[in-house]
């Protein structure tokens, strides 16, 4: 019997000791950041935080791809410990964050690329300025307006009605695309104007990228506004387009890159690039943002967070091309990092 | 006896119980549908303030500007679901004809009821799936076609734009086959044999039993079953987002996109801020008022025209 009990004894006390043990090997810090947001950077996030938990098992990163706006609305709830945002926050949704302040951190970058199905033609077709714009706006009906031929020496462009195709839900890649085309077409600006959400005054929605580049792929003479990293998936024409400085350029990533480094961000970070400068660059690209409080009361989270940061604006930067997006410019990386390092 | 009285008393008071929880539950689905439509309407109050009634005749929805006006959408969910029903319909009640006048050996007959009502248990996204893979390339070219030689006519002028009402109401027609068979299965199958009998004694053929005794009969329920899936068509809100267009216009057209409220709901609610997201509970409003009440009358032609065909 004592044997026995003694026996037990042991058996119990080496649970506990493992027990114990283990609750401080956890207690070291197994920690799980949650966020949400913008769903045209989720797959890049995705493999981040994937590559981050292999180099550090103890952090996990829960990112659900639920669009900006929810990103930003749970994120002033309280119920994320980061958002992520296509159009960063505007002031007013910035004001209604109540612990403090919020950072904007401009996290990776992409470019919106126009994609279409004109039978026939295997070169990308250049749109001018004043032409893709008066597409959208359902003014040039046809693709072989005098204005699009003038532009294409050389292509032959068939008599075939353009139909336009736009994202039916609300998306930051909209209200991105829709800033552009207001800041070079005056006439876009009074006639729709950007958002997330427009009035399009010809066309049809589809949803989500997958929807759009559906509804291009099905009809000819379609043309449709989608994100540079899905293009390159699906292998659709993308057309070339004429920047502000008047040079025609076609969507890669390099052109992408140029068009970033024009930019010079304020101190808030928030830049939209609405036309980019510069001979090589091209003329829609956008920053995606993290949305992080100033200041955390979450144990640990401030630490974890500014290391996830860093670690994504340096070697995470590099998985960046693969999966369609822009690495960011190293003077774009330092002052973000300058902001990253004062989240405490 | 003593055993007899606890045992009656027990029941009793076991009855007592259960028809409280009856009540409890039945005023509980009355309590529950009338807190979704106070809590909607009280959430669309800022819309209503904005725009009032004149939100019904709005033909803008412009979330830039913050102007929103709900007539293209009431005017797409209500055409895409009553084209629905028009091709719906003739489908329906042949099927139903053919599944209830015994043309068929019971064992033959269940299995291609049970057919039926298998198309009411494919996912909505499937159908929206089939319907941009398989019904649009096949109705655009024959939207262009038809509106290339008949253009002159409304319903065809203008050229397919891909998604639009017609390849929309199509798969909704689909959706809606197996409520419209059933339902009109049932008022088939109450009409009274001996009036079927009577009339092959005097020498009446099978057609014209179906065409004068059982339809005639059946008639109302017909049209109770016709209004019921018309209510469910105007719900439907995936597929349709995936076929309709999604473009807030009115026209004539049925190759031309268009919107629905559930669908616009759908794709925009996410996004949605301030004034926009009170604008969207007044649209959806308006659609449980308008499914609600299309309901109500369904209910109320069925109930009228016997109360168990229903239940069949």
């Amino acid at each position: 019997m004592t044997s026995l009990s003694r026996r037990l004894n042991r058996i119990v006390l080496s649970a506990l000791a493992v027990a114990v043990l283990g609750a401080t090997v956890a207690q070291a810090d197994p920690i799980t950041l949650n966020a949400s947001g913008a769903t045209f950077p989720a797959p890049l996030y995705g493999r981040w935080f994937q590559e981050y938990n292999k180099l550090h098992p103890d952090v996990r990163v829960n990112y659900q791809g639920v669009g900006s706006g929810s990103g930003i609305k749970s994120f002033t709830a309280g119920l994320t410990d980061f958002g992520a945002s296509d159009a960063a926050m505007s002031d007013t949704e910035i004001a209604a964050v109540k612990d403090g302040g919020v950072v904007l951190l401009p996290m990776t970058a992409g470019s919106i690329v126009l994609c279409y199905n004109v039978p026939g033609v295997t070169d990308s077709i250049k749109l001018p300025r004043d032409v893709y714009p008066a597409i959208f706006l359902g003014q040039i009906t046809k693709w072989n307006d005098p204005k699009i031929t003038a532009a294409n020496p050389g292509v032959t462009l068939p008599d075939l009605p353009i139909t336009v195709a736009y994202r039916a839900d609300g998306s930051g890649t909209t209200y991105n695309f829709t800033n552009h085309l207001a800041a070079i077409s005056p006439d876009f600006k009074t006639k729709v104007g950007g958002g997330k959400l427009v009035k399009w005054p010809a066309g049809v929605g589809g949803k989500g990228n997958e929807g759009v580049t559906a509804l291009i792929k099905q009809t000819a003479g379609t043309i449709g506004y989608v994100e540079y990293g899905y293009a390159m998936k699906t292998h659709l024409p993308m057309a070339t387009l004429q920047n502000q400085a008047g040079k025609f350029v076609a969507p890669t990533a390099d052109s992408g890159s140029t068009a970033l480094a024009q930019v010079t961000l304020p101190d808030n970070l928030r830049a939209f690039i609405t036309d980019p400068a510069g001979d090589g660059s091209y003329p829609i690209v956008t920053f995606t943002w993290w949305l992080c409080h100033t200041t955390y009361t979450k144990p640990g989270a401030a630490d974890t967070i500014k290391a996830l940061a860093n670690w994504a604006l340096t070697d995470g930067q590099k998985l960046a091309p693969d999966l369609g997006y822009l690495p960011l410019p190293a003077p774009v990386v330092a002052k973000v990092q300058g902001a990253v390092n004062t989240i405490k | 006896m003593w055993v007899a009285n606890k045992r009656a008393r027990l029941s009793r008071r076991f009855d007592t119980l259960f028809s409280w929880a009856t009540f409890l539950a039945g005023w509980g689905t009355v309590a529950l549908l009338a807190w979704i439509a106070l809590e909607v309407g009280y959430a669309s109050l800022p819309a209503f303030k904005q725009f009032g009634f004149g939100f019904l005749i709005g033909t803008d929805w412009d979330p830039v500007d913050d102007h929103y006006g709900a007539l293209p959408l009431i005017y797409g969910t209500l055409v895409s679901a009553a084209l629905a029903l028009v091709l719906s319909m003739p489908l329906g009640v042949a099927i139903a004809i053919f599944l209830t006048e015994d043309y068929l050996p019971p064992k033959v007959r269940g299995f291609f009821k049970f057919l039926v009502e298998l198309l009411a248990a494919i996912p909505s996204v499937i159908y929206g799936l089939w319907g941009i893979y398989v019904v649009i390339p096949i109705t655009t070219p024959l939207g262009n076609w038809l509106n290339a030689h008949f253009g002159w006519i409304p319903l065809f002028s203008t050229p397919s734009s891909g998604p639009g009402f017609f390849p929309a109401s199509f798969v909704l027609a689909i959706m809606i086959l197996p409520t419209v068979a059933a339902l009109s299965g049932a008022a088939l199958k109450a009409t009274p044999l001996a009036l079927k009998e009577g009339a092959a004694a005097l020498g009446a053929t099978r057609w014209d039993v179906i065409l004068q005794i059982s339809l005639p009969i059946a008639a109302s329920g017909i049209f109770g079953a016709a209004v019921l899936a018309l209510g469910r068509a105007m719900g439907e809100t995936m597929a349709l987002a995936m076929l309709i267009g999604n473009n807030n216009q009115i026209n004539p057209s049925l190759f031309a996109s268009a919107n629905t409220i559930a669908s616009l709901l759908a794709n925009s609610f996410g996004e949605a801020t301030g004034l926009q997201v009170a604008a969207l509970m007044y649209l959806s409003f308006i659609l449980m008022a308008l499914t609600l009440g299309i309901n109500a009358i369904a209910e109320v032609i069925l109930e009228r025209t016997g109360g168990n065909i229903r239940h069949i």
